[in-house]
Order: C-alpha cells, then sequence, then structure tokens
C-alpha cells in the first residue's frame, strides 16, 4: 500500500499549476485534499508521474456573495462551506447536505473542488451542484470557461474538464423565492458514501401549485441522476402527499436504473429511490409552502 | 487485612504508556541497516503457476533479493499441524497445511507467490510491478455445498476431493427421539465470513545477529514461545539462540495464534541468508487475504421435542469452510459441534459435520472460534419450537435450562482440548432472570412495544443464553520475584494483545504479596524472560497463567513470612504483609520493608544454610484438569426503520458468569469490545467473495466496522459462580460479547417482524438482505 514513486510540485499560484498541467499533460494530477487521490495512488489503481499539489494557493481559497449568488473557490474546504454563515444563509441546501460528506476529519482536509472534479457516483457535491444549477468555472493556461453542472458530467468518475484544465471555482445562483428544498441519503453507517440519496428543490406559484421542481440522485447511476420524468410529473400539480407518492414512484420506476454492489442490489436502490424522493419531496414542499406565506 | 487488590475496579498499568504513545509496537522496532520485505500475492484464487519470471524485480535499485518457492530448497515444507485431529471415533482427516511461498498452484487469492526484500518498503512494492507470473486460471471453490459436489475443482488435487475431515459425535439416541416426539422441526442455517480486522495488523522484525550467533524476532504473535521452538527447529538453531519478544499488540483475537504465517518464517530464514535485519508490516489490505479468517457454516438442523417444550434431541449435519489449508486442525467446527447444546438438557445429540477446503483464504479461530455458529443453531430452534408450540420464547429456555444442581454436567462431546466438555459449574436461570429485568421485558412487550407499534414503529426485542468453553490447559507458568527495590516482577509466556494484563496479572500478585497493584511489573511473550508456555488464546489467559501467577505468589508469600519472621522474630502466622512491608500484626514499627528482606535474601558474602535458594522467587505452572465454563445471556431492544430497514439499538444487556471476577473494568472492556465485534458480525461485516474466489471488498471502505455511531452503551452485570477448578475461581471472559449477537438479532428481527412470521436464517445481515428477506416473508414465500 505504497504510491509508485512520483514527481511532486508545491506551485504558490494558479498560473504556476496551469503551466505545470499544460507541461505534463495528462501524466499530472492536480492534488487538492487528497482524501480521494492519496488512497487510490497507495491502491496503486492510480500512478501518476506528477502531482501539483493546490494546497499553497491561496487564491483558491475562498467563499463569497456575488450577484447574490454563491462563489466558492475549489480548494476551499469541505468543512468550511459546512461552517459558512454565508453558505447556510444563501444556500441553505448547500448547507443542510455537508454533514452527510464522510467524516468531519475528512472534511477537514477534502475540498469542494476535489468532490466535484472527483465526480464519484456515490458523491453529495455533485449531485447537489446540478440540483442547484450551479457552473463551474474550469480554466487552462489558453483557456477560461464556464460549464453547467449537468454538463460538467459525462460519465463514471468523469467530467467535461480536458486534462490540462483545472476547476478553478464553483457559483451556485440563490434559490428563486418561494423555493423549498431537502436533502437525505440512506447510508449503512454513519459517514460512508450512501446507498442511495437525493436532492430536492421545488419552487411553488403565487397559488401553491408546482412550478419547479428537482430531484437529483446520488449512487443509482453513473453521476448525478435527475428524475426528469418525476419532476415533470409534479409541475403543475397541487403539492399534496398522493402527488408526492406518485412522483417517488415515477422517479424509482422510470427515472431511475441503478445497479447492485455489495451493499445494496438494484431492487434495494429502486426501493430506497422511492423512500427517499418520498421523504426530500415532502420536506422541499413543506418548505415551499412556508416560504410562499412570507 | 491488607487493603484488597484482587476484584478492584483498579485502572490500568499498561494505559498511560499505551495512550501517550510510549509503548513498543513491532512497527516501532528500527534496527540499523534494516531491509523491508513486501510478498507479490496472487490475484487468483485458484491457478497453476507454469512460471515466475523476477529478473526485472531483481535488477531494480536497491533490491537485495527476491526469492519463489524455488529457492527456499529444503526450508519450503508445509506448515505444522498445529492442532491434531480429537479422539473421536472413524473420525476422517486430511491434513492439508500453508507454505512458505506457493510452488506449482495457488489456492486463495492473496496466497503469497513471491518475496521482494529491498531497501525500503517503496522499493519493494515497486518490484512487485516487475515480476511476471504465468498462470492458468481454474475454476474455483468457493461454495461449502459446491465443494462437496461430484465434479467440483479441487483445492488439493491429491486429495481426490475437498474434504477436510469428517467427524460425528452423538449422545443418546437421536432416532428414538425423533420417534418419540410431539414435534420435529428442521432448518437450515447460513453463517458467513468476516475478519477480525485487529487495529494493529502483523507485523516482523528478524534480525540475525552474526557475532552472538544469535536471532531475534519480533513479531505480533499471540504464542511467542512456540513461534520460538519452531523457529529454532526449522532453521537448525537451538532455542537458546532464538528470541522471540511479542511486544504490545493491538488486538489478536485469534488470528494471530495462527502458526507458522509465511511471512512469520520467510523473514527469520532472510535474515540469516542476508546477514541485515528484515521487516515486514502488514498493509491493511493485505491483512484480508493473508491473516486467517473465521464463520464459514451451513447448518441443517433438527429439534425434536414433547409438546410442553422439552427437548428430547437434536441432529445437526454442517459443512464447515476451512479455506484453502487447515493448520488449526478441527478446533473451529469441534467448538461449534460442542457449544451448540448451550445451557440446555438435551438428552440425545448426532451431529456431523464435513470441513472442506475451498479456495479462499484459511480459517482458524477468531473470538467465539465457532461458538457462534453453534449457539445461532440452538437459539433459532428454540425459537422455531416457541412458535409452533405456542410457549413464550423465555419459557422454554427456562424449561430446558440445566439445573443449578447437577454440576459438573457433562455435556458428553469432545471440545477443542480433545475431552468431553464438563460444565464445571453454573447457575443459569438468576442470569436469564436478571438480564429479563434489566432490558424490561414483560414492560416492553406489554406496553411499549404495542403502544409504539400503534405509530407504525417496528421494535423488537430478544434474549438468548449461551455457554463458552474457556480456559483449557495445557498448562502456562509464572515467575515472581520481589526485587531490592521492594517492586515486584513477574514474567509469563503468553503474549498480550490488550487484555490488561499488565493489570489483571499485577492484581492477582499483589493480593498475596501485599504491594500496590502498581508496583508489580509484568512481562509478557518475550521468550528470554520466560522459557516454557503455550499462548494466549481460547479465553484462557487469566484462568491459566492467572492461576500460575498466584501459585507462585503464593509461594514467595511463603518465603517472605518464612524470612521475616526469622528477622522478626516472630511467628508466621503472627505475620501481616502491607503496603510493601512485613509487620507483626497491628505493630507497624515491628516491620521491615519487602526491599530490605530481598536483598537480605541474596547475601553477598558468608554462607547460608546448604539447600537455601536465593531470593524471594518462585516458579510455578498451573495445568487446569480440564476447562472451567462460563455462561452468559445477553438481551436486546432494537429498532428498524421499516422503510430503510437500518437499525438502532436502543438497549443492550449482557448478564454472565465468569467466575470470580479479577477486576471489573477490565471485565467490562472485555464485554463491550466483544459485543462490538459482534454487531459486526452480526449486521455489517461481511467479506463478499465472486464465484472465482476473489474477495470484493479488501478495504475498509467496503468491509463495514461497526464504528461509535453504531454500539450502544452496553448494561452488564455478573453472577458469580466461581470455578471449583482452580483456586481463583477464575472463568475466562474474553470472548462471551461476541458469541450470542448473531442469535440475538435474528430473534430480535423476527420479533419486530412477527406479523409477517419473518425468521432469519442466516448471519451476516445487511439493510439490503434484511429488505430481501421481509419483503419475501410479506409475500407470503418461504425464505
Ligand atoms: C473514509 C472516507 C469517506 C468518504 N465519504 C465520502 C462521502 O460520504 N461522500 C463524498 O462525497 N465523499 C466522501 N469521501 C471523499 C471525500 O469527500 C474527498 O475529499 C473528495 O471526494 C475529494 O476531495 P479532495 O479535496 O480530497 O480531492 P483529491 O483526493 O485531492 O482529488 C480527487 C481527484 O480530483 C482531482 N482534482 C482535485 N482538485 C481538482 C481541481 N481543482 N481541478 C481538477 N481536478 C482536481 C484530483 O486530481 C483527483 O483526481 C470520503 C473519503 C474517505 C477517505
Amino acid at each position: 500500500m505504497k504510491p509508485a514513486a512520483f514527481d511532486y510540485f508545491a506551485p504558490g499560484t494558479l498560473d504556476e499549476a496551469l503551466g505545470l498541467l499544460a507541461d505534463y499533460g495528462g501524466d499530472a494530477k492536480p492534488l487538492a485534499g487528497g482524501q480521494s487521490l492519496v488512497p487510490t495512488m497507495n491502491f496503486r489503481l492510480a500512478q501518476p508521474a506528477v502531482l501539483v499539489d493546490l494546497n499553497g494557493i491561496d487564491e483558491l481559497f475562498f467563499i463569497r456573495e456575488e450577484d447574490g449568488g454563491l462563489r466558492c473557490g475549489a480548494m476551499t474546504r469541505q468543512r468550511s462551506v459546512e461552517r459558512s454563515p454565508l453558505v447556510q444563509r444563501i444556500s441553505p441546501l448547500l448547507y443542510e447536505a455537508m454533514p452527510h460528506i464522510a467524516h468531519s476529519q475528512i472534511r477537514n482536509r477534502g475540498t469542494i473542488g476535489g468532490s466535484l472534479a472527483h465526480a464519484d457516483p456515490a458523491a453529495e457535491l455533485p449531485v447537489l451542484a446540478v440540483a442547484l444549477d450551479a457552473r463551474m468555472y474550469v480554466r487552462s493556461v489558453t483557456d477560461a470557461r464556464w460549464v453547467a453542472a449537468r454538463d460538467f458530467y459525462v460519465g463514471l468518475f468523469a467530467t467535461a474538464m480536458l486534462p490540462d484544465e483545472m476547476l478553478v471555482e464553483v457559483a451556485f445562483p440563490a434559490l428563486p423565492p418561494g423555493s423549498g428544498w431537502a436533502f437525505d441519503e440512506v447510508a449503512r453507517q454513519h459517514g460512508n458514501y450512501a446507498m442511495c440519496g437525493a436532492a430536492a428543490v421545488v419552487g411553488l406559484d403565487g397559488r401553491g401549485v408546482v412550478e419547479r421542481a428537482r430531484l437529483v440522485y446520488l449512487s443509482v447511476g453513473e453521476g448525478p441522476v435527475e428524475a426528469e420524468q418525476a419532476e415533470a410529473l409534479l409541475v403543475g400539480e397541487q403539492p399534496n402527499a398522493e402527488a408526492i407518492r406518485a412522483a417517488a414512484e415515477t422517479a424509482a420506476t422510470q427515472d431511475v436504473d441503478p445497479v447492485g454492489d455489495i451493499h445494496a442490489g438494484p431492487a434495494f436502490r429502486r426501493h430506497l429511490s422511492r423512500v427517499i424522493a418520498e421523504r426530500v419531496l415532502t420536506r422541499a414542499i413543506e418548505r415551499a409552502t412556508e416560504a410562499n406565506r412570507q | 487485612m491488607s487493603t484488597r487488590q484482587f476484584g478492584q475496579p483498579i485502572k490500568r498499568n499498561e494505559d498511560p504508556r499505551l495512550l501517550t504513545g510510549r509503548a513498543l509496537f513491532t512497527d516501532d522496532v528500527q534496527l540499523d541497516g534494516m531491509l523491508h520485505a513486501a510478498f507479490l500475492r496472487s490475484d487468483l484464487a485458484h491457478a497453476l503457476i507454469h512460471s515466475i519470471d523476477v529478473e526485472g524485480a531483481s535488477r531494480r535499485p536497491g533490491v537485495a533479493a527476491v526469492y519463489t518457492a524455488g529457492d527456499l530448497g529444503e526450508f519450503w515444507q508445509p506448515g505444522p499441524l498445529l492442532v491434531p485431529p480429537p479422539p473421536v471415533e472413524q473420525l476422517e482427516f486430511h491434513q492439508r497445511t500453508q507454505v512458505p511461498l506457493a510452488k506449482e498452484k495457488v489456492r486463495h487469492a492473496g496466497e503469497a507467490v513471491a518475496m521482494v526484500i529491498a531497501e525500503s518498503r517503496y522499493l519493494a512494492e515497486d518490484a512487485l510491478d516487475d515480476i511476471f507470473v504465468d498462470y492458468e486460471p481454474l475454476d474455483a471453490v468457493t461454495g461449502l455445498e459446491a465443494a462437496l459436489s461430484e465434479g467440483s475443482p479441487l483445492v488439493h488435487e491429491d486429495l481426490g476431493h475437498n474434504i477436510g475431515a469428517r467427524v460425528t459425535q452423538t449422545k443418546g439416541n437421536w432416532t428414538q427421539a425423533e420417534a418419540e416426539a410431539d414435534l420435529v422441526i428442521r432448518r437450515r442455517f447460513h453463517y458467513d465470513r468476516g475478519t477480525a480486522a485487529a487495529l494493529e495488523n502483523r507485523g516482523i522484525v528478524a534480525s540475525w545477529d552474526e557475532k552472538g550467533q544469535r536471532l531475534t524476532v519480533w513479531d505480533t504473535t499471540q504464542a511467542p514461545i512456540a513461534i520460538r521452538n519452531g523457529l529454532a527447529a526449522m532453521l537448525g538453531l537451538s532455542e537458546h539462540q532464538v528470541r522471540v519478544i511479542a511486544p504490545f499488540i493491538g488486538g489478536g483475537f485469534g488470528p494471530k495464534i495462527m502458526m507458522f504465517y509465511p511471512e512469520e518464517v520467510l523473514l527469520a530464514w532472510a535474515t540469516l541468508l542476508l546477514g541485515r535485519p528484515v521487516k515486514w508490516i502488514e498493509d491493511r489490505e493485505e491483512n484480508f487475504y493473508a491473516t486467517t479468517q473465521e464463520r464459514g457454516q451451513v447448518h441443517d438442523a433438527a429439534i425434536a421435542l414433547k409438546g410442553d417444550g422439552t427437548i428430547l434431541g437434536i441432529k445437526d449435519s454442517f459443512i464447515h469452510d476451512a479455506g484453502a489449508y487447515a493448520p488449526y486442525g478441527l478446533t473451529v467446527p469441534l467448538s461449534s459441534q460442542c457449544t451448540l447444546l448451550g445451557p440446555y438438557v438435551v438428552p440425545s445429540y448426532h451431529s456431523e459435520f464435513s470441513s472442506v477446503f475451498t479456495n479462499k483464504p484459511i480459517v482458524t479461530p477468531y473470538r467465539g472460534a465457532g461458538r457462534q455458529h453453534g449457539v445461532f443453531v440452538m437459539e433459532r430452534l428454540m425459537d422455531a419450537a416457541a412458535k409452533e408450540l405456542d410457549i413464550e420464547l423465555v419459557e422454554i429456555r427456562r424449561r430446558n435450562l440445566i439445573p443449578p444442581d447437577s454440576f459438573p454436567y457433562n455435556n458428553e462431546i469432545i471440545f477443542q482440548d480433545f475431552t468431553p466438555l464438563v460444565y464445571d459449574s453454573g447457575n443459569y436461570e438468576p442470569a436469564l432472570d436478571r438480564a429479563l429485568q434489566l432490558i424490561g421485558y414483560q414492560e416492553f412487550i406489554r406496553e411499549e412495544q404495542p403502544r409504539r407499534e400503534a405509530n407504525g414503529e417496528r421494535v423488537g426485542i430478544a434474549v438468548v443464553n449461551y455457554i463458552e468453553g474457556t480456559g483449557i490447559g495445557p498448562y502456562e507458568g509464572a515467575r515472581v520475584t520481589v526485587e531490592a527495590s521492594g517492586k515486584v516482577s513477574v514474567a509469563t509466556g503468553v503474549g498480550t494483545q490488550g487484555q490488561g494484563h499488565y493489570t489483571s496479572f499485577a492484581q492477582v500478585v499483589a493480593e498475596q504479596i501485599g504491594v500496590a497493584v502498581s508496583d508489580v511489573h509484568i512481562v509478557t511473550g518475550d521468550t528470554d524472560l520466560f522459557y516454557w508456555g503455550a499462548g494466549t488464546f481460547a479465553s484462557r489467559g487469566a484462568v491459566v497463567a492467572g492461576n500460575a501467577m498466584h501459585a507462585a505468589a503464593v509461594k514467595v508469600r511463603g518465603k517472605i513470612l518464612k524470612l521475616a519472621g526469622d528477622k522478626l522474630e516472630a511467628a508466621e502466622e503472627d505475620l501481616e504483609l502491607i503496603a510493601g512491608r512485613v509487620q507483626v500484626k497491628g505493630v507497624p514499627e515491628t516491620s521491615i520493608s519487602l526491599g530490605q528482606l530481598a536483598a537480605e535474601a541474596n547475601p553477598m558474602r558468608g554462607a547460608v544454610q546448604p539447600g537455601t535458594e536465593p531470593g524471594l522467587e518462585a516458579t510455578e505452572y498451573f495445568g487446569p484438569e480440564r476447562g472451567a465454563t462460563a455462561s452468559g445471556v445477553h438481551a436486546m431492544i432494537l429498532r428498524v426503520d421499516p422503510e430503510t430497514f437500518t437499525l438502532e439499538i436502543e438497549k443492550y444487556v449482557v448478564v454472565h458468569d465468569c467466575g470470580t471476577v479479577i477486576n471489573p473494568l477490565i471485565l467490562e472492556g472485555q464485554i463491550q469490545g466483544g459485543v462490538a465485534q459482534g454487531i459486526g458480525n452480526a449486521f455489517y461485516e461481511q467479506l463478499h467473495f465472486d464465484e472465482n474466489g476473489a474477495l470484493r471488498n479488501a478495504s475498509l471502505m467496503d468491509y463495514l466496522l461497526p464504528t461509535a455511531t453504531d454500539v450502544p452503551n452496553i448494561v452488564s452485570d455478573h453472577v458469580e459462580t466461581p470455578s471449583p477448578l482452580n483456586p481463583l475461581g477464575v472463568k475466562g471472559a474474553g470472548e462471551a460479547g461476541a458469541i450470542p449477537v448473531g442469535a440475538l438479532f435474528a430473534q430480535a428481527l423476527d420479533n419486530a417482524y412477527r406479523d409477517i412470521g419473518l425468521e432469519v436464517r442466516e448471519i451476516p445481515l445487511s439493510p439490503n438482505r434484511l429488505f430481501e428477506l421481509v419483503t419475501e416473508a410479506s409475500a407470503g414465500e418461504i425464505v
């Protein structure tokens, strides 16, 4: 369980880091919190020839408000996001979900950018990014672009980034007024990757009818899985228990097609998809109703 | 009277060192010029080896040597059979033990094929990537029934089958019991594998001193003396040329009593050859393959009862998964066979098992050592019978308990120490009653459960019994010495892996010598300091080594009194030992310190009486006539989330009887730790092998150990029935916590789902499996 040999660079600026990625191309990997990368290297599943350590690049550590939304630098520790009053105010869904990521010790090192870039299908942050219509700011030496979260995830542990590109920043727009939200997941143990989880965002119009609905799953596909048919079913409905049940049923039977692993077979995952959809939609609608009253 | 030390909840002597990082573990051993070993392990569970190309690896800078089976010459030998087959009539037994490095064929994933020794572990692992093995994959034997089927692939071809052993033991007459019964229930039960997952993996440092002509081996073993003797014999050295030190060890649980692990013999061999110290520290991934595991069995069992619930007999036929090799003989299945009968009167018993070889890592005892299976089968049969006969679960148990006036009670079935298990003592009903009271059984069933179920909750309660044969022979020894400083040093041969020996042993000695427990210095597991012994296993440390200490301390006490009597001119009966001094009873002015006495017992000049032994020292050995039988009751209230099938243990009670208690704090720790492992075994831990024998979850990411949030606070209480078989009256307690937990989970889940007739017949479980079982039971299907 010792990694293969590698070269190590610790650049002090983003430009230097991008330069190194350009120089070494696919042989180099950024090192963020190391909580996923280092174990994979110790198992020798990953053998990058070069590590570009981002931990000394101060400009990548920040959380700030911009245009009413939230901006986080890629190296912001997950623990900082979890404890930020700004996050709590602007992006309460993100705030609610953060403690579900691993254990606090891991969140102390793990970064928001590392998790978003790693694109683990069981991870919370990619799902939250999709549910919240986040945008990723991706840079290389020659290029800079914003990518919508739903376009960012292209498969199992795969993103739209090229080998010489880096995730620099993520923007979470504020929720429109009258929105309700919820996150829930079922893990075998506290701190483990979940067998199934979902984030919901629901918006009601002035009459209390569902205007917008978002339901995005983790651990049931190759990346964040959006339950589009369930969402469509909800829009235009009175948000009562029956509508929620129907949407959850549709999500579990039509939208997701989970594969099994040693912790949860396909049937159980489907079952959990329904249970969790019901839970998060119910709570999101309660919150939206509450918000509408004010 | 001096203040009592024995029986007190004294804080552990070893904890300051352990908690401040000043205790020596094997990986702390750093020697000049030390090399590091890494092992190439087979990815395949079953394959022929056509060739191994180590050229590239040997040439890599920093590599000192690369060895394969072919390089070992005469040294390549299958390991010894540690436990021979028991004296049971018509027993069939085929010895197949592990080899240092696979030759011609690999028999389980992770079996070592080559050893690289290099300047660092990193370099050694780099070199592993340069070794090329030409394997021819073979179909793997993974299922237990499949192993016995016609045309199954063979783990050991020369055998012509996969049967390692077949054993039948009987008492009474099952056929007659069956014929006379009002009810016979038959069930099939499955118990699957887990791993002990000690906090510290295995590790070895072997160092040959050319000038001193001595080999020193630091080894995370539970049996240092046996390792010394074996290594000396294998390497052609005198036992005095080999010193094995088992330093502090982060958990043993049984797999560290296994001998000889390939790494143990190879490192000792290599340091002699290379003339430099060699270290190998097992990493967590290796631990999933290279350290032994336990618990795969399939039982077909039947129970015959009278209409009033009285047991007439039990028939059990089971298959035991031995893994690829069986160095530990039949210890595990014999324990299953023998422990099954539990605290109940079972007049007729017919039990037969086949131990089968499979292409999976080796099975040797792990905390509980087969008892889990026996208890699971028995308790599940009782539950099924209770339901069928409409007798309350507790009541049917009560009706069958061995009455307190029947001890010693002969269960007649041969146990792992080769003699029929005779329960030395016990008193089962008070323990059962106490557990029921502590869990609030009646109140829960009558009030709480109906009330909560009306609110849509799923809650279940359970109570199960078990017995545990402990403290088996052959023997252990101890040497107790009062030093001129007035402190007492004690040496014994057993190793320590976290049991608190430095304290509980010290209490036993302090009680006799009248010193503070903190003034008794215990040395365990250093073969230079104590020559004889067997090892730490089978809940025997306190019983066997503890009583040896007691005997030695009693003898030293006699020497102290005799010498002090002379010095103080007082009769021995008039003396007392208090706070490191001997004084005339009630006259502290007339006293002498133990240190001064010790100095005088070792005169440097002048003459002594002929025949005088120097010092205040004694060495004694203790070998019990047979083991002491501990017993206990576990009870639990469990809440199931009916939608997600995750569990919450709301209350957990253990009432047990391990005879006289030496230190209630340490005992509490043993119970808590055992229950934690039991919970892991019941609901979290499972090794998932695929049909090719590959392990799908060889990391702690996917192999789930129970964490602090999964393990409840445990309410525990004792019933003390001192063992008549040893002077201290103690019985073992090391495994008690772990044994009945699977049976307890099954009963609690059945209870929570009694409306749909759930009957759990397997362990381990998981939310996924529970979902499946509940879905099937709801649909009225037979599980
Ligand atoms: C025991 C344990 C439990 C865990 N449980 C969970 C859990 O429940 N949920 C969960 O979501 N995660 C979990 N994790 C993972 C944890 O959240 C990681 O921190 C996270 O996935 C990766 O973040 P990191 O900063 O450590 O990234 P690293 O491990 O440093 O990097 C991960 C990958 O992303 C790349 N990368 C990093 N930063 C960038 C960047 N800015 N641009 C481009 N590529 C980049 C790296 O090259 C690497 O390939 C767990 C980890 C452990 C060890």
